[in-house]
């Protein structure tokens, strides 16, 4: 038996098959993975992410550790509530973990880590955290679930009360803001508007109710896998980890080489790869039936890669993946599934946001 | 629960079998079985003319999350294979004993011990527990 979130009877009751995620009993599904995936490109729906773990970190000098400690620079959050992506990187630059981290106040950030990575970080974190005095917190009194989909936010919105649906309403992309007892952030891991919002844990059942009274789906991970995929984000632990470093992960976007006086765990191992690191992340469709899956061998004339993830994507009904490669691969690439070689194209990700196929303008064809 | 009709023959790994008037017999995967896999996207049937042996894997079945082989519960040659499913292998979660069949085969050894429904049942019983 793994751990629970505040929420694990609630999804026996819908209904839910439960798998272990990361140590944690999650809901895999509640019916059908493909009609919950749809759901969220087309209308919304609630996901409990309560198993990822909310780590607050508070002192004076926490701006200067997170800068040390994040390649992306936190230094470029300046409004409180405003998020940031970033990688957290061992020395020779290989991937701890992938994180977002909010700026609360000058003395205070708040970090969501993945769960299977809990441990890792929280160690890797402390061991910075006596040198730089800060207070670690592990905020497990507290839930989240993320509501996702172009409806999203207008049936999230009248369970606030007014004042809170103002400010809600008003709230940028990657912004969040603290509404009485709950964080609610513009945030999110499906390529679709929606918010994140957390939650003491004893009310978790109670807001699941009222966002499933708003006719929201209750989405299991196999769909959040299915909508990051197609929103082409990584996930971690499979699409990279710490034998690979953020370049060749389709990540060198996050991290922040400038100011180029800025030291950061990993910048002196990034900044020698920088211009030598010799294979990339590509997203691949696959132009016949078939189902892309890890580990499968892709070739071009440049070379051969492995795909990262794969899976079946509902929104284009084809089949999607993201390998690493050798760079300049493609655009045409041929996949070996049970031995036997299938034509895909090589795109740049995502393949799908906001309710429908963004491969159209890749530049894949020639 | 899983739906087990007692007319048909079943494997431990969870194949159907129905024997057809004409001699041939039917070949597909189990309620409990499409039910595990979870959405079928894409199904592989074997093509007509292979000859199988008992417990060979001979179709593949893919969800969202795996895919799956398939393996055949009796030695003979495949006569058909459902074309249906190339388009709608939904049809296979959908009516996993009926529309969803997967092949049809030509029997050409004696046939192994497969299991009744009952004894299915409790083989599935087991299986959870």
């Amino acid at each position: 038996m793994g751990l629970k979130t505040p929420l694990y009877v609630t999804h026996l009751k819908s209904g839910a098959k439960i798998i272990d995620f990361g140590g944690w009993d999650m809901p895999l599904h509640y019916g059908s993975q493909v009609n919950e995936h749809h759901s969220v490109r087309r209308d919304a729906g609630v996901f409990d992410v309560s198993h990822m773990a909310i780590i607050d970190l508070k002192g004076a000098r926490v701006l200067d550790m997170l800068r040390y400690l994040l390649a992306n620079d936190v230094d470029r959050l300046k409004s409180p509530g405003k998020a940031l992506y970033s990688c957290m990187l061992s020395a020779d630059g290989g991937v701890i973990d992938d994180l977002i981290v909010f700026y609360l106040g000058p003395t205070w950030f708040r970090l969501v880590v993945n769960a299977g990575t809990r441990d890792k970080d929280l160690a890797w974190i402390g061991s910075y955290a006596s040198r730089f005095a800060v207070q670690v917190i592990e905020r497990i009194d507290l839930a989240m679930l993320a509501v996702q989909g172009p409806n999203a936010i207008a049936k999230t919105l009248p369970l606030l009360t007014p004042e809170s649906r103002q400010i809600a309403l008003q709230l940028a992309p990657f912004m969040g803001c603290f509404v009485g007892s709950w964080f609610i952030a513009r945030t999110g891991y499906t390529g679709e508007d929606g918010f994140e919002i957390m939650v003491p844990a004893e009310e978790a059942a109670a807001l699941w109710a009222s966002l499933r009274a708003q006719d929201i789906a209750p989405i299991g991970l196999g769909a959040r896998d299915t909508l990051r995929l197609e929103a082409g984000m990584n996930l971690y632990g499979q699409d990279m980890d710490e034998s690979y470093h953020p370049l060749e992960s389709g990540l060198a976007w996050t991290v922040a080489f400038d100011p180029p006086e800025r030291d950061f765990s990993g910048r002196v191992a990034l900044q020698t790869l920088r211009t030598s690191y010799t294979r990339e992340m590509v997203g691949l469709v696959l132009n016949e039936r078939g189902v892309l899956r890890r580990d499968q061998r892709v070739m071009s004339s440049l070379g051969e890669g492995l795909v990262t993830s794969g899976t079946y994507s509902p929104t284009l009904n084809a089949s999607i993946g993201l390998a690493r490669v050798p760079r300049g691969f493609g655009p045409n690439a041929q996949v070996e599934i049970r031995g036997k070689l299938h034509a895909a194209r090589v795109i740049k990700p995502p393949f799908a946001r906001y309710g429908k196929s963004s491969i159209h303008n890749s530049g894949s064809t020639p | 629960m899983n739906d087990i009709p007692a007319d048909l023959h079943y494997t431990t790994k969870h194949e159907w079998l129905r024997r057809l008037p004409n001699g041939q017999v039917e070949i597909g995967i189990s309620d409990y079985a499409q039910n595990a896999l979870g959405d079928l996207v894409f199904v592989e049937v074997p093509e007509i003319g292979r000859r199988l042996r008992a417990g060979e894997a001979c179709a593949v079945v893919e969800s969202v999350k795996a895919a799956s082989d398939v393996y055949s519960p009796i030695s003979g040659t495949v006569v058909a294979g459902n074309a249906e499913l190339a388009s709608h292998p939904e049809l296979v979660n959908l009516e996993p004993y009926t529309a969803g069949w997967l092949m049809r085969m030509e029997i050409d050894a004696p046939e192994p011990t497969l299991l009744d429904a009952d004894a299915y049942a409790k083989h599935l019983a087991i299986q959870v527990r």
